[in-house]
């Protein structure tokens, strides 16, 4: 699928992946983010190598170091958006303590979603819904956050929000973003556009 | 959220909150399943401890007897000699057991063994005008015998006194004597001496036959009329724990040399129903407990595949296979608990209601219900680890869901 890929993604860096359906847009994210191995070459995340980890390990690092963002924003149900939100954390910590609630909280409260905090996932918005996954991709303050068309599904003014929303904690957070996306106007707005032809990067 | 449970409880717990008509259902299938199995192990119990009981109440746990006489015939075993030798074997007389008084005084001290009461049995003819009856005579030493016999219990009318000229006898053999209480009546052994004795109290021991034969007298009276003075044919014993009588018995008849044969031997019949009932109520349990278990492990099979996009993303978010597992089994265990729960106490009240429904003629109890608490903590102990057992495979599967396809879906 992916041919010759060499790639340095930085810190604190707001990049779009752009490419036309069945480029390898997705097997590229999931490689990055730790979902899928590649059949060869290496992949560096903060500086450790990580076809040598094994899975435990692997699950460690995705849980630490990067945090993901779906085209159907994909919360679970079962939970409230606040519950969402602590997710990632009860994973490492296991137990809810207030200290999580409260980083839950102030995460909710910077994708504006306060009032909401108590809704339970399948009662909101789609644009509501994606910015709750926004405020559980930073729960683990990660690196880097990986958005597989994160906007694919919004009208155009939600979809305008929740790019605002990510340009936004990109710059107050400093993590770095890669965006897959359709829509070239939101990609004009990134630092950098990286486009895959054929599993190959045609253009950076 | 619960701050005070670990993240795979709330998990399990708000996944089975959502799946509520699912989870209803299941805790419903395994509530039936443990009601059935509380009910019947419960009506069970009560029947054979009645059953023990009634049994108990009108017999010695062990009895002892003088050892059988066997015939020691010579022979002249030399070379070249054949001897065709028929053996007969003799009659058995009726003996007094040897040392009875030393056997006694020993198993007294015994600390198993809580009552020692020696008898002497007897056959007699029962004659009063032209009608005569064959009887069995005990003779007793009342004080102790009573303890191992409830006779007294049994009494329609007059006492349980039992002085030299005195005879208890059972109801059907008062009226086929046509005697009442304070009557006299001829009892003659068969050894030829006989007694004139006064009726001091009729019994009735719910059973006809018992109470056309047996009458008791006392120790002394019976010894007269075998002529074995100072002689007593059985000791009666009743022993602490009455299932460890056959234990008992065996080694009373090793150490004594007499036969000691417990209750456990002489209602051989009554302990095979009792084990044919145990073992086909254990079958019925393991069964039941199977088809709970198969239920659990299907809800959780459709669950696992239902949810397979939450469990990729709780494995995206670096949820551990472990954690994954754990959810899921806890849910096999939690839906257990909670159907164990609900039906144990279903069962336990239903076997009461039955119970209290169900009466005799005359409005007594047909049998004391014996419910032992440790039947419901068994029942639901068992249910929550087959209920984890069964969500055994469903959560491997789910544990071993690639994140990649799990979201895809």
């Amino acid at each position: 699928m992916l041919r010759d890929i060499d790639l340095v993604l930085r810190r604190r860096e707001f990049v779009a992946l752009m490419g036309p359906s069945g480029s390898g847009k997705s097997t590229l994210l999931n490689i990055i983010g730790l979902l899928d191995r590649p059949t060869s070459g290496r992949l560096f995340i903060e500086g450790s190598e990580t076809s040598t980890l094994d899975d435990a390990a692997i699950t460690r690092l995705r849980g630490r170091s990067l945090g993901f963002v779906f085209q159907y924003h994909y919360l679970i149900s079962a939970f409230t958006a606040l519950e969402n939100v602590m997710m990632p954390l009860l994973v490492e910590n296991e137990f809810p303590s207030e200290k999580i609630r409260e980083r839950a909280r102030a995460l909710l409260h910077e994708v504006g979603l306060t009032p909401w905090e108590n809704n339970l996932a399948n009662n909101m918005s789609g644009g509501q819904q994606q910015r709750v996954a926004i405020a559980r991709a930073l729960a683990m303050n990660p690196a880097l956050i990986l958005a597989d068309e994160p906007t694919g599904n919004l009208d155009t003014k939600s979809a305008d929000q929740v790019f605002e929303m990510m340009r936004v904690v990109n710059r107050r957070e400093g993590t770095a973003f890669l965006i897959v996306t359709h829509n070239l106007d939101l990609a004009r707005r990134c630092d950098r556009i990286i486009e895959l032809v054929d599993g190959r990067i045609s253009k950076l | 959220m619960n701050r005070w449970l670990p993240f795979e409880w709330i998990a399990a717990i708000r996944f089975l909150k959502e799946g509520r008509t699912q989870t209803l259902f299941i805790i419903t299938a395994v509530a039936i399943g443990v009601a059935v199995i509380v009910f019947m192990s419960a009506l069970l119990a009560s029947l054979q401890a009645n059953f023990i009981k009634r049994v108990l109440t009108s017999q010695p746990h062990i009895q002892l007897i003088p050892p059988d006489e066997i015939a020691r015939p010579q022979r002249f075993d030399r070379p070249g000699l054949a001897v065709a030798a028929t053996v007969q074997r003799p009659a058995q007389r009726i003996r007094s057991i040897e040392q009875w008084q030393k056997i006694a005084a020993l198993l007294k001290t015994w600390p198993d063994i809580t009552n020692v009461s020696p008898t002497m049995v007897t056959s007699a003819l029962a004659v009063r005008g032209d009608s005569n009856r064959s009887i069995t005579v005990t003779g007793i030493d009342p004080d102790i015998y009573f303890r191992i016999v409830k006779i007294p219990d049994y009494i329609v009318a007059g006492q349980t006194r039992v002085l030299t000229d005195d005879i208890l006898i059972g109801t059907e053999l008062a009226r086929d004597l046509g005697v009442k209480l304070g009557d006299k009546m001829i009892v003659s052994a068969a050894t030829g001496a006989s007694r004139v004795l006064t009726i001091t109290g009729i019994f009735d021991l719910g059973n006809k036959a018992a109470n056309q034969r047996s009458t008791f007298v006392a120790l002394r009276t019976a010894q007269t009329l075998s002529n074995l003075v100072g002689g007593v044919t059985t000791i009666d014993l009743t022993v602490k724990d009455v299932y460890a009588a056959d234990k008992i018995a065996n080694t009373i008849g090793a150490a004594t040399g007499v036969e000691a044969d417990s209750w456990i031997k002489t209602n051989s019949q009554f302990f095979t129903a009792v084990n044919a009932q145990t073992l086909s109520n254990t079958v019925i349990r393991i069964f039941v407990g199977l088809s709970v278990a198969f239920g659990i492990a299907s809800v959780l099979v459709v669950s696992v595949i239902q949810r397979s996009k939450d469990i990729g993303i709780l494995r995206a978010m670096g949820t551990a296979q472990g954690q994954i597992l754990r959810i899921f089994l806890l849910q096999g265990g939690l839906l257990a608990l909670a159907g164990a729960i609900v039906g144990a106490s279903t069962g336990g009240c239903a076997i009461v209601f039955w119970h209290s429904y169900l009466r005799q003629p005359d409005g007594t109890e047909l049998f004391p219900l014996v419910i032992d608490p440790m039947l419901f903590v068994e029942a639901i102990l068992i249910a929550a680890v087959t209920g984890v057992a069964a969500a055994a495979f469903p959560a491997f599967g789910a544990a071993k869901l690639d994140p990649v396809v799990a979201i895809r879906g």
